[in-house]
Order: structure tokens, then sequence, then C-alpha cells
């Protein structure tokens, strides 16, 4: 049977299995479009902007494990939502990302609405693709989610010309996907990982450094096991919390520029690195020649190029985590849980030294009280979806993560205005958990008019925004590192948050005590809608520890002791 | 291998819109140099060709060829140590040089006088490139009018 292009749109999405889409619609894109109106087989979720459609299935995707998918119109529609593609590529999240294009006819002439998206997507994508005939349809979209989801997954850019979208063709979506270009390698190899677990056997303090890729793999609960197992100490990046639980005796912490002291210490002193699934970013590792100075490295990274980018691996190992975790499960009677007990008395003694804390303050809410209330409060019962910033860092830090899935964040790219679309998009994949944004004064404004969406689609997040009146993070390095000039940092200039929120319908709290906020939290849990609370929290603090950039992982700043009153 | 090497690595891509620009951009992005850069179909398949050469340290070179490989396109890169190595120029002198000594050089660089006209004469040359480059400056006293490098194309042994 002959379908138009656009119905080739609709048909694939429905064989791959999606049941919800966001976009916003426009000229290019309006055949497809008028074939969603036709349909309930999907929901669309119409953001109010395209930046914000993109987030929205990168949250979908982070918390449901499944492709995302986002439609938008050419031109302007496609150039907003780049920087969603740009941050689904730095944390590899599997997206598949359909824009309308002008009509073949028109390419190349400057014509209303026509960018070379294709062009632009090409360096933050893992894959681009314009299609210039109706016939290549459905082996296109096929291949594109096939792209997102296998390997190191990422975001898959299609770019359709209008008068294919209207072209008619046959569909045939039973085709196998056969690349021969690509063929991601998941099985690790088995003699390579066995001297590797052979080598930690005879390590003295060996370190599991736990990364993104394990969450992407959904192999969070054979780690669980196999860090259990062994008895060996773990940190995590920020990308990868919540694969172990917050209270699991072998979790340090996070490490990095803002990880705990014990972390830190525990990757400088350890001898044996075995990284899974993550990729030594400048902001684990500080200065590169002083990281893990003495240790042999494990490498398992299902994406070759990230092996020995950066730091050399000893033991590289390409391969799917859960496949190449699983096999090493099996080998791991051989490695003697007690042989670390000293090790790990080290590490507690560095945790008891100086433990991620903060000082409480009687006059003004510190913003970390705020993150480990919520903790008490909802615990595994909420996803957290953060902004960037300061709060970021005190999220990552001091909420009681449980599960994989559990913390939604731009961690690669570092987006601002990523957290509320994205904690929409949390909601509508898990709806049963309660969906918060934790958020600044700066970046909730970034995409603030998804309060409209979140009213309208009855996506009932809750945002709270750690108002300290500051673009925090950029004005805590001008306090250290620029002389305390705060140049164009200072946020007093505000919207009345309250007013703001229930003039789109949403619920709106401000709140200055304890008190206030538990009631205000209890409060939009129960109404179920959108709301923002705004927390008025200690304008000056600064996340601690701290390693300034470029600086050894093991020379941190540190929260100062606190004054004794009298 | 010194810091800064020249190495030549072949890539076979499918022949498809925009596969160079994803090999150039990737080149771009992260910041690694092209000396030159060759493509052109592979007979009676759907491949193309490219031979690349770059410069870099063993970790760069190293970066390049997997970050290369992880091209949806790339079917294969090879990093060559052991080739056969050849580039071509086509040079352009007047006519009033010295031809007779011009088709001499040209013949001890497997080349040869190619065309002629009222007021300049074309040569080509086919070499490794080293003795390319020493054509080239051999040939300066003939006052070259243009030269044209084709780049190189290399085969492993």
């Amino acid at each position: 049977m002959q379908i138009n292009g656009a119905q080739m749109v609709i048909e694939a999405l429905i064989a791959e299995g999606v049941d919800t889409v966001f976009g916003y619609p426009g000229g290019a894109i309006m055949n497809v479009y008028d074939e969603i109106y036709k349909q309930d087989n999907f929901k669309h979720i119409l953001t109010r902007h395209e930046q914000a459609a993109v987030h929205a299935a990168e949250g979908y995707s982070k918390a449901s494990g499944k492709v995302g998918v986002a439609m938008i119109t050419s031109g302007p529609g496609f150039t907003n939502a780049v920087t969603g593609l740009a941050d689904a590529y730095m944390d590899s999240i599997p997206l598949v990302v359909i824009s309308g294009q002008v009509p073949m006819s028109l390419i190349g002439t400057d014509a209303f609405q026509e960018i070379d998206a294709v062009g632009i997507s090409r360096s933050c994508t893992k894959h681009n693709y314009l299609v210039t005939d109706a016939k290549d349809l459905s082996r296109v979209l096929k291949e594109a989610f096939f792209i997102a989801r296998t390997g190191r997954p990422g975001p898959v850019h299609v770019d359709i010309p209008k008068d294919v979208t209207a072209q008619m063709g046959e569909f045939d979506y039973s085709i196998e996907v056969d690349l021969e270009t690509y063929k991601p390698n998941t099985v690790g190899n088995p003699r390579q990982i066995r001297k590797a677990m052979e080598a930690i056997a005879s390590s003295k303090r060996p370190l599991f450094y736990l990364g993104g890729g394990i969450i992407n793999s959904n192999a969070a609960y054979e780690v669980r096991e196999l860090v259990k197992t062994t008895g060996i100490p773990a940190v995590e990046t920020f990308m990868a919390r919540g694969t172990l639980s917050h209270d699991d005796e072998l979790l340090i912490s996070m490490l990095g520029m803002h990880g705990s002291y014990a972390a830190n210490m525990a990757m400088s002193e350890t001898d044996m690195v075995i990284a899974l699934g993550a990729r030594f970013d400048d902001r684990v590792t500080g200065k590169l020649s002083e990281f893990a100075k003495n240790a042999t490295v494990i490498h398992v990274d299902i994406d070759p190029a990230s092996i020995s980018k950066l730091v050399n691996a000893d033991f590289p190992i390409v391969g799917d985590i859960k496949n190449v975790v699983t096999e090493m499960l099996s080998l791991a009677s051989q490695i003697d849980s007690e042989k670390y007990e000293s090790w790990r008395e080290t590490i507690n003694n560095f945790d008891e030294l100086h433990p991620l804390t903060f000082h409480e303050d009687s006059e003004r809410l510190k913003p970390q009280w705020v993150i480990k209330r919520v903790g008490e409060l909802l615990g595994d019962s909420a996803n957290i979806s953060t902004d960037v910033g300061q709060h970021q860092m005190w999220a990552a830090q001091f909420y009681p993560f449980s599960r994989p899935r559990q913390f939604i964040s731009s961690g690669g790219l570092g987006t601002m205005g990523f957290g509320f679309p994205a904690a929409m998009g949390v909601k509508a994949a898990s709806p049963q958990k309660t969906s918060i944004n934790i958020t600044g004064d700066g970046s909730i404004l970034m995409n603030i008019q998804e309060l409209m969406t979140a009213v309208e689609q009855k996506l009932p997040v809750i945002n709270i925004i750690l108002n300290n009146n500051y673009l925090g993070m950029v004005r805590q390095w001008q306090s250290l590192f620029y002389g305390k000039r705060h140049s164009q940092t200072d946020l007093s200039v505000q919207p009345d948050f309250t007013m703001l929120s229930q003039s789109f319908g949403g619920l709106g709290y401000r709140v200055t005590t304890k008190e206030e906020f538990d009631a205000a939290l209890k409060d939009a849990v129960e109404k179920n809608i959108v709301a923002l609370i705004e927390v008025m929290v200690e304008r000056h603090e600064n996340v601690m520890p701290m390693v300034p950039s470029g600086g050894s992982l093991f020379n941190m700043m540190l929260l100062e002791k606190k004054k004794e009153k009298k | 291998m010194s810091d800064n090497a020249r190495r030549v690595i072949s890539v076979i891509v499918i022949n498809e819109a925009s596969v160079l620009s994803r090999i150039t951009d990737l080149f771009s992005g992260r910041g690694y140099n092209i000396t030159s850069l060759t493509v052109a179909p592979i007979p009676e398949s759907r491949y193309s060709r490219l031979t690349i050469v770059t410069a870099g340290s063993v970790r760069v070179i190293e970066q390049i060829t997997k970050q290369l490989h992880k091209l949806i396109p790339v079917l294969k890169v090879y990093e060559h140590c052991d080739l056969v190595e050849k580039e071509m120029a086509l040079v352009k002198f007047p006519i009033t040089e010295n031809l007779s000594d011009i088709s001499t050089l040209c013949g001890a660089y497997n080349g040869k006088i190619v065309d002629v006209s009222e007021s300049v004469i074309i040569v080509m040359v086919a070499d490794e490139p080293k003795r390319v480059d020493n054509f080239l400056s051999v040939v300066k006293k003939f006052h070259p009018k243009e030269i044209v490098r084709s780049g190189a194309v290399a085969l492993e042994r």
C-alpha cells in the first residue's frame, strides 16, 4: 500500500513503540503534524520552546531507558533544538530528533526558514540524515533508532524536506538494519577480563570508579553485586549517582571537582583503578599528571575512543558494561574481600577527618539543608532533576539516591534550563514518582515558559528554586579566583516567583524557614500541580570541597571549621 | 616516534552525501591538522578511499584513528607503517625556459611534458611526496608560473 512520507514517520514511531513525542509544529513539518492529529497511538506533548522539547525527550529517555523522540520544524525550530542535541550528545542519551526542512526544490536558495540543519547537527549528534526520497524513510528511521540506542548511545537527527513528507511510496518497516560499517563490540575480551581480575586480586588498594555508562547499560544491579562480592570501595561520577545506594557501606561518595574529601583522596591513593563506563572527564580528574598517579588502570567502556584518551589504560576492555561486569562477577571468587580491610579503614578515616557536610545557620536556610530535607521527606519516591550550578552540585552531594535513573542532570554540556523540561519528560516516563527539579534563580528563568506546558499537560513538576540572588557558581569562582569582582552575577532584581507560577495556573510558594519549606513541599505533593517553591537561602554559601580548575585532586579547598559562637 | 611525526591514514567510507564533511569536521572539531587529503571512489563498490596525511603524537594519532572509526559511514581505518606512497604534481613553465633541462629533470621523477601551448608548457611528475618536494625546489630556477599538487595516495605493502 502506498502512503505518504508523513504517514511513514507516524508508522515508524508506532512500530518503535514510541508512546510520547515532544515537539513544536511549524511550516516545514506541517504534513507530519497533520498525521499526528489523525492518530491516537502516541501522545504529543507541545512544549513552549523547541529547546525544551529536546530536553523533555532527554528526561523521558533517562528516566525510562527508552529512546526519546522530539519533533521540530526547520530554521529557527531546528536551531533552538541544537542545545538539546548537544546536551544529549555529551551525556550519551539516545534520542531521535525529527526536523522539517524546506522542500528539496528550495534547498540552497536561502528559502524562508531554511538552514543547513544536518551541517549544524553533524558535530553534535551521533549521526544524522537528510532524507531526499520517501522511499528511504523507513530504512533511515529504523537505522536512526538503532544507532541511537546501540553502542555508546546518542542523539540521531533526521531532517526531512516538506515535499518528501508529501511524497507517496511503499513503507516496509520489517527490513533488518544491516550496517556494514557500524557494528559496536558489546562482549569484552574474556582473556583480557581474566587478566584484569587477576590484577585486581593482587592489588592492595583497589577502587571502583563508576561512571554514567553503567546507567546507560542498565548494569547498576550487577555492579552492586560486584562491589559487594569483592568488598572493594567505590566512587561515583556525577553521571553515575544512584548506581550504588546512598546507604551502601562501600560507596564513598562522588569524586571530582566537588567530590568528597574521602572520594578524592581514595582516588589519589589507590593502586588499582577499575573504571566502569567512566571517561576521565576533566571535572573528575583535575590535573591529569597527578591523577591516580600510582595506579594500574582497568578501563571498561563500550566506546573504544574513550579508552586511553586521557589516562592510559593498562587493561583496556571494550564492551557493554553489563556483559563485562557479569563476566567479572563469575571470576570474583579469587578476590579476597578481607584483604582490603585496612584500605577500607584508611578511607573511613579520610571521611571522618573531612566528612561531606555543611554548617547550619540559625538565621537563614542553607541550600544543602533543603536538598537533605527533600531526601528525608521524599527519598526513593522522587526522581530528582536539576539545572546547572551550585544547586546541581549540592543535589549530587547531599541527596540520598537509592536507584539508577533517579538522578537526571546535564553533566557534560552543563546546560542551564535543562532541569524543568527534563523533569517534565521524567514525569511523563515515570508518573508514579514525584518529579522534582532542583534549580537556581538563574537557571529556572532559562526555560520558565514550560510552566505552560506543565499546566496544560498535567505534568506536576515541583521546582525547588534555591534562591541566593546570584548566579551562584560563577559568583563562587569570582569570589575565590577573581578578587571578589562579581561581574554580572548579582541577580537581585527578580520576578515574584509565586505570582509568576500562579499566572500560569501553577502553585507558588516563597519560604524562608524550615517549617515553611516542609509545609510548601507537602502541599505541592498533595495538590499534584506544577509548582515553584522559592527557597530563600544563604547568599554566600560556597560548594565545598572544591578542587580548583586544573589543580590536583588531592589539593582540595575544604569547608572551614565552624566558628564557636559565644 | 617524535611528538609531531608525519603519518598517513587511509579511510574506507561509504560513498554518500556529506561523508567528506563528517571526516573534515572531525579533524577541525577536535583540533587535528590535515596536511593533505585525497578521495576517490573505489571501483565497483559503494565505498570511497581517502588518504589523509596528518601529524601528531602516538596518542593523538590513536585518537584520530578511533574517532574516525566511530563515524557511522566509516568501514575501515588503516594507520600505515609500511607503505608505498605517491603524489603527483603539475607545473607550468614559460616556454622560454630551457625545455630540455626541464624535460630531463621530469624524467628523473617519473614525469614528462604533458601539454604545450604558445607561451607555456605543463609538466607532470609522480613520485614519493618527499621527492616531489625535491623536484619543486630544483625547478625553481626555471621560474614555474603555477604548481598544483595532488596530495598523497598510499597503499600498504
